[in-house]
């Protein structure tokens, strides 16, 4: 081969070589350039999103999410966490493991249980009303039950004995009065509409 | 000055001690000068703290960073509301701030009691200046003074918290202070009524319009709290059951309580030992609330920094309980009833039983926020009580105290006989039943939320039933038009009749949460042009098209605000624009993470709320959160009839209270009574 013909051939690579760098340069500039649909500070934004999914609406996995508490120091569960504080890393990643075990076929009580044995009974919102939680559950209402049976019982006691019961202004079971029929009536009237 | 608001604050502790000192000698002593020099020296203190606050807020004004608490919550562009607010948004302000209202309302106390109780104020002005010295010595001593200097001087703040930039939050937390720190005069007269021994009624009418005041802040601190928590957090909720949120509700639970039993010791001179319990409960519950807040020792969304003032808020909060304690077991012979409960169908058991579910509920939540603790006590595991938990536990107990709010009013005083009952609840319970029904056929089948709407019904019925009969009675007897006489019989017994107003509120109230069990929410990501709908509870279709997303910056941030066109049933009725908010200092500066600015369209029957969770890949494609909240706009105007019938109540001319002697009498039986028992329920002082 001559050398003319070398020269020719490498010169046809170089500028083959050149008009590539320059249609592949443009291309990138073009990837770079904004497209209009481009926020002009993405940053100020927060943290770039998921695109929703049919699955993240999933009302079980919702009503599961509603459940468990978000491992983040936020006292929130991780449904109203994940989409209140979009800054919380933990519960998008609670998320996520809400929704593979939903692919998984699992229904909401074994979703819990799944999250129960991986981290323990403090991920629930609301302890199981066994062993020292029903103390949760039951010591309010016991104690008012309690302390409102011992009034009644203290307060039906002293009705019965008549020692103790003084006939007040809205009775009308009381002893006689030196009054007519319809003074009596118009009495009860009054003290119906009035006397509370 | 610092050095003028620092010196402040040690003149107001010298002095503060000095009352006590002289407040608690004088008795003993028996000199009267002493008396009268607490006093003079409670107001002292009151000019000092004066002067101290004037300092911060001049500091904050001024945009002294030297300060370190100036420069912690403040920035250069900080709007100059926030500015001023930032006064109370810190551990070392808020301190400030209690001390100076608390200072306040011991000097009002000073100048408004009636002198019938001149006796006890000496020992209100110990008080008082005790509580006050306390929270000087946390500033002093514990590392919260509001005016430690810098050792350099920072170009600018580093802000205010974003969720606190938020006109709910320039009124919310000195509302929800003012209702915690005015309980504290209460607590001074309970005291002072304990240690002089005079433990008549008297120092219960002196306190009556104090109870009512702290009982109002508390109220309108609570629903502003509320207000603030859904249009700023984002969460389309405005109660979480946060131990904080807690903390604010007991207080409010024990006073709710007092302001009904307290009208049995007025009117029968009973349930005195309950009484001065439920005031000091109060006074160590809103420490408690502090403690909490403060101490972190339950975790919290609205926690200040840990620090070591929550030990000394735990030391005062013991040592409170057991002074007082201690003077009501030494002073329990003193307050024997005048008078016993003599039935079952009487007011005063109603009221008991009403007191009861009160200080149960009231329990039952502090037992909820204390509960992680007990249980990391007793298991080693710290065991999360949330919302489930409490809806669980209180749901029913709040539905027992609404059907006790309509049953109370309908139960005469001492004994009802069983005509008189037939016919008094007749009418309210045809009422609920009537609403239940019809709730019932139009498809409502939530057990709970049907129990809860028969009930409002009836309550209702109960507040409709004292109207018609008061207003037709004085019709009667004055000859007035109905307008007249429904304004003379509210005017001539406020108390009586703004209290029903109150009860509307709770009704309204109750009724409002139970539209929270029908909140329907959503996520979508959308492109601009692009759709969603959802549907409300009440069966109408919301359709969300996506307009787009604007950058642009407005005073201390920059600002991403997204549009959502809103049609309701296909037709456009508003738009709607969320924004997510990059807060920046006065040199452009990043501070704190973005945060999200809620768009809400609010409405009678439902709210439309909409949450920018964020953009997809840094593009107009946006995600969102979006929810349908039903009833919520009754909250507010629950809160706002609350106030309103709060303020009836308390404004001054329409009741005195009568001795109990006289009320005995009345109580009778006699026929010649008759009329001027009449009169004074209708027309005179009731």
């Amino acid at each position: 081969m001559s050398e003319s013909m070398e020269r020719r051939r490498f010169l046809r690579r170089a500028l083959a070589g050149l008009g590539f760098a320059t249609i592949a340069s443009r291309a990138l500039a073009q990837d770079k350039s904004p497209r209009p649909e481009d926020l002009a500070d993405p940053t100020i934004v927060g943290r770039g999103r998921e695109r929703v999914t049919l699955a993240d609406n999933d009302e079980i996995a919702m009503g599961v999410e509603h459940r468990l508490k978000c491992t983040c120091p936020c006292n929130l569960d991780v449904f109203t966490c994940r989409t209140t504080d979009f800054n919380c890393t933990y519960s998008p990643a609670l998320h996520r493991e809400v929704l593979e075990l939903r692919k998984a076929g699992k229904n909401a009580d074994q979703i819990i249980q799944a999250f129960v044995g991986k981290y323990g009974e403090r991920i629930l919102m609301a302890p199981k009303p066994a062993g020292f939680n029903l103390a949760g559950y039951l010591v309010p209402g016991l104690g008012i039950l309690g302390v409102g049976g011992v009034l009644a019982v203290m307060l039906l006691r002293r009705g019965k004995n008549p020692a103790a019961t003084v006939v007040g202004a809205g009775s009308l079971d009381g002893p006689p009065v030196p009054a007519s029929a319809d003074e009596l009536a118009a009495l009860a009237q009054a003290l119906s509409e009035v006397d509370r | 000055m610092t050095l003028l608001g620092q010196f402040s604050l040690w003149v107001a502790l010298l002095l503060g001690l000095w009352a006590a000192g002289m407040a608690f000698v004088s008795p003993w002593q028996d000199r009267p000068e002493f008396a009268a020099s607490a006093i003079r020296s409670a107001f002292g203190v009151w000019v000092a703290l004066l002067v101290a606050a004037v300092c911060l807020w001049k500091g904050l004004l001024s945009h002294d960073f030297n300060i370190e608490y100036v420069a912690a919550y403040t920035s250069r562009n900080l709007p100059t509301s926030y500015v001023f607010s930032a006064f109370w948004a810190g551990q070392k302000g808020s301190l400030l701030f209690w001390a100076v209202v608390l200072s306040t309302f011991g000097a009002l106390a000073q100048l408004t009691t009636s002198r019938r109780y001149e006796d006890l104020l000496p020992y209100v002005a110990g008080v008082t200046s005790l509580v006050v010295v306390f929270f000087i010595s946390v500033m002093l001593f514990g590392g919260a003074n509001p005016f430690e200097r810098l050792p350099f001087t920072p170009p600018d703040g580093r802000g205010l918290n974003p969720q606190l930039q938020n006109p709910g939050m320039v009124i919310h937390p000195p509302m929800l202070y003012l209702g915690y720190i005015s309980i504290t005069i209460p607590f001074a007269f309970a005291i002072a009524a304990l240690l002089s021994r005079r433990l008549d009624t008297g120092w219960i009418h002196a306190i009556r319009k104090w109870t009512l005041l702290s009982w109002l802040f508390l109220s309108v601190g609570i629903t502003l709290g509320m207000w603030w928590a859904y249009v700023e957090l984002g969460w389309g909720g405005y109660w979480a059951w946060d131990p904080v949120e807690n903390a604010s509700l007991l207080p409010w639970l024990t006073m709710s309580a007092f302001l009904h039993s307290v009208m049995i010791q007025e009117k029968r001179g009973m349930l005195k030992r309950w009484n001065l319990s439920l005031i000091v409960a109060s006074f160590l519950l809103s420490l408690f609330g502090t403690f909490i807040t403060r101490s972190g020792v339950i975790a919290s969304v609205h926690s200040f920094t840990q620090s070591n003032v929550g030990f000394f808020f735990a030391g005062f909060l013991f040592v409170a309980a057991v002074v007082s304690f201690t003077l009501l077991y030494t002073r329990w012979p003193l307050l024997k009833p005048e008078a016993a409960l003599e039935s079952m169908a009487s007011r005063e058991a109603a009221f008991l039983f009403n007191n009861l579910v009160f200080v149960g509920i009231a329990f039952s939540v502090l037992w909820g926020t204390l509960f992680p603790i007990l249980s990391e006590w007793v298991r080693g595991t710290k065991i999360t009580v949330g919302p489930p938990f409490f809806n669980r536990v209180n749901v029913p107990l709040g539905i027992l105290l609404l059907a006790l709010t309509g049953i109370g009013p309908l139960i005469a005083w001492r004994k009802a006989s069983t005509a008189n009952l037939k016919r008094q609840f007749r009418l309210p319970i045809a009422t609920g039943l009537l609403g239940g029904g019809v709730l019932f056929a139009m498809g409502l089948h939530d057990l709970y939320v049907l129990v809860a709407l028969t009930i409002a019904g009836f309550v209702l019925g109960t507040v409709a039933q004292e109207f018609y009969r008061g207003v037709r009675a004085r019709m009667r007897m004055h000859g007035e038009s109905v307008p007249m006489a429904f304004v003379e019989l509210i005017a001539k017994n406020r108390r009586r009749y703004g209290g029903y107003v109150v009860h509307v509120a709770m009704v309204i109230y109750f009724v409002a949460f139970a539209g929270s069990a029908f909140k329907v929410t959503k996520e979508a990501t959308l492109k601009p042009g692009e759709s969603t709908t959802l549907k409300s509870p009440f069966g109408h279709t919301y359709t969300f098209t996506h307009l787009g997303v604007s950058q642009y910056t407005a005073f201390n941030r920059n600002v991403s605000a997204a549009s959502l066109e809103l049609a309701l049933d296909g037709k456009k009725i508003d738009v709607i624009r969320a924004e997510k908010r990059q807060h920046v200092d006065s040199f452009g500066q990043k501070l704190f993470e973005p945060s999200t600015e809620v768009g809400i369209r609010s409405g009678l029957r439902e709210d439309v709320y909409v949450v920018y969770a964020g953009s997809v890949s840094g593009t107009e494609e946006a995600s969102f959160a979006l929810s349908i909240n039903p009833l919520v706009w009754w909250v507010w105007f629950a809160g706002v009839l609350l106030v309103i019938g709060g303020l009836v109540t308390m404004w001054p001319g329409g009741w005195a209270p009568a001795p109990v002697a006289r009320r005995q009498v009345q109580a009778g039986f006699a026929v010649t009574l008759v009329e001027s028992e009449i009169g004074t329920a209708t027309g005179g002082e009731g």
